[in-house]
């Protein structure tokens, strides 16, 4: 009705900052402790945690945007039931896409795709962000926390991938004659693809981060 | 019998919920700070999962497996409702959280002052729901193995979250990199008791 109530534009300053915020100084990993559930189990691989960072930035942008929406017409007695049938029935709609179209990738996700339900991240960022600001902040809030949880997937798959395996994506990176039982001098690190090191390594990215950034630290 | 042992120490040792999945790093890694709250909620966890697995089993045998609802009427044995999993599975957890707290408030006041705040947590707790998840996707043959797996999952959960609470307590004393404080040694912490734990792994009953 009136032009007095300036508009924000869509990419303010303030917006950009909900976007790359949680790639560094606010990760949902490593600085939150936010959704590491479901995370390092399907870091063996490249593709399977790229798959698993779009999936879990899809249920988390929407689950933030919808949750927004209708914000203030939810009791708080019973908001926590009402996050979960969000979650759940966008997770169902990820699980079934997953399922169409690269079916294999979500055989290898198995179980930890239903578990993006129960993902911290997603539940963290309802709660802290979504039920108390307006929806386009909160769906850039929540792609910026996929991205977020996705670098940390992406760059410890690629080492988990490129170590323990001694592909990328599948394609041999290190040659074969390289191998001991080729008559060369490299043998693949079998720690690499058990689960154990997935922690170590989250615990070391840790470390580096906040060597950097020393603000972080924690007494 | 032999089998439900061999279950039972499966979920515990080698199948462990967090050192071999990660389920429930969350709670597991903000609340290990003393030995005291750990235990107050490893012991919710085995109970909410003694309860949950169970029940999620009757309900994915009777209602969401294809042709699981022939029982109530012929008509329905084509029917497969196992897209519905995971929003029912959810459904029961989180009304299940809501039930055991309102009988521990009720009937032992103390133990649900200890617990506190830690039983709706385990409503989003990944664990849980992994249990669940996982009964399904490993397709238990009877409610007797589908239980045990949910008590050995929970006692696996418990035992790893009070040993962690154990070595952090005294990780005060011990002069570490200043960046690695805190959260970065407990992850590498929680990968040296995942190799230590995968020593089980040959064991079979």
């Amino acid at each position: 009705m009136s032009d007095v109530k300036e508009k924000e534009p869509w990419f303010s300053a303030k917006n950009i900052e909900l976007l790359t915020g949680p790639l560094n100084s606010k990760n949902p990993i490593t600085v939150l402790v936010l959704g590491i559930c479901s995370a390092l189990a399907v870091t063996v691989k490249l593709e399977p945690a790229i798959v698993m960072a779009i999936s879990v930035t899809v249920v988390t942008a929407f689950s933030n945007l919808i949750i927004s929406l209708i914000r203030n017409t939810i009791p708080s007695r019973i908001r926590i039931i009402v996050q979960l049938v969000v979650i759940a029935a966008l997770v169902i709609l990820v699980d079934e896409v997953l399922k169409a179209y690269v079916y294999d990738v979500s055989k290898q996700l198995s179980v930890f795709v239903g578990l993006i339900i129960t993902n911290c991240i997603v539940m963290g960022r309802l709660e802290a962000f979504a039920l108390g600001n307006k929806p386009w902040p909160a769906f850039l809030d929540g792609i910026g926390n996929g991205l977020g949880y996705g670098l940390i997937l992406v760059v410890l798959a690629f080492f988990r991938e490129l170590l323990g395996s001694g592909t990328i994506f599948g394609y041999r990176v290190i040659p074969e004659s390289f191998y001991y039982s080729n008559g060369g001098m490299y043998e693949n690190n079998g720690l690499m693809i058990l689960p154990p090191m997935a922690l170590i390594l989250v615990g070391l990215i840790i470390w580096i981060q906040r060597g950097r950034n020393r603000k972080l630290i924690e007494e | 019998m032999e089998n439900l042992i061999n279950i039972f120490v499966r979920s515990i040792f080698i199948d462990n919920m967090i050192f071999a999945y990660f389920l429930g790093m969350c709670s597991y890694l903000a609340v290990s700070k003393t030995v005291k709250t750990s235990t107050g909620l490893g012991i919710a966890v085995i109970f909410v999962m003694l309860i949950t697995v169970p029940v999620n089993y009757l309900l994915n045998r009777f209602v969401l497996l294809p042709g699981a609802l022939q029982w109530l009427d012929e008509s329905f044995a084509s029917l497969d409702l196992s897209f519905l999993s995971f929003i029912m599975f959810i459904a029961v957890i989180a009304s299940i959280v809501q039930l055991v707290e309102m009988v521990v408030e009720k009937y032992s006041p103390a133990l649900y002052n200890s617990l506190g705040i830690f039983l709706p947590l385990i409503a989003v707790n990944c664990a849980i729901m992994g249990g669940s998840l996982f009964m399904q996707q490993r397709e238990y043959e009877t409610l007797g193995e589908a239980t045990v797996f949910g008590l050995g999952s929970g006692v696996g959960w418990f035992l790893a979250i009070i040993s962690i609470a154990a070595i952090r307590e005294r990780l005060k004393y011990s002069d570490i990199p200043k960046p690695l404080r805190g959260l970065g040694i407990s992850f590498i912490l929680t990968g040296l008791m995942g190799i230590a734990f995968m020593t089980f792994m040959g064991i079979k009953l």
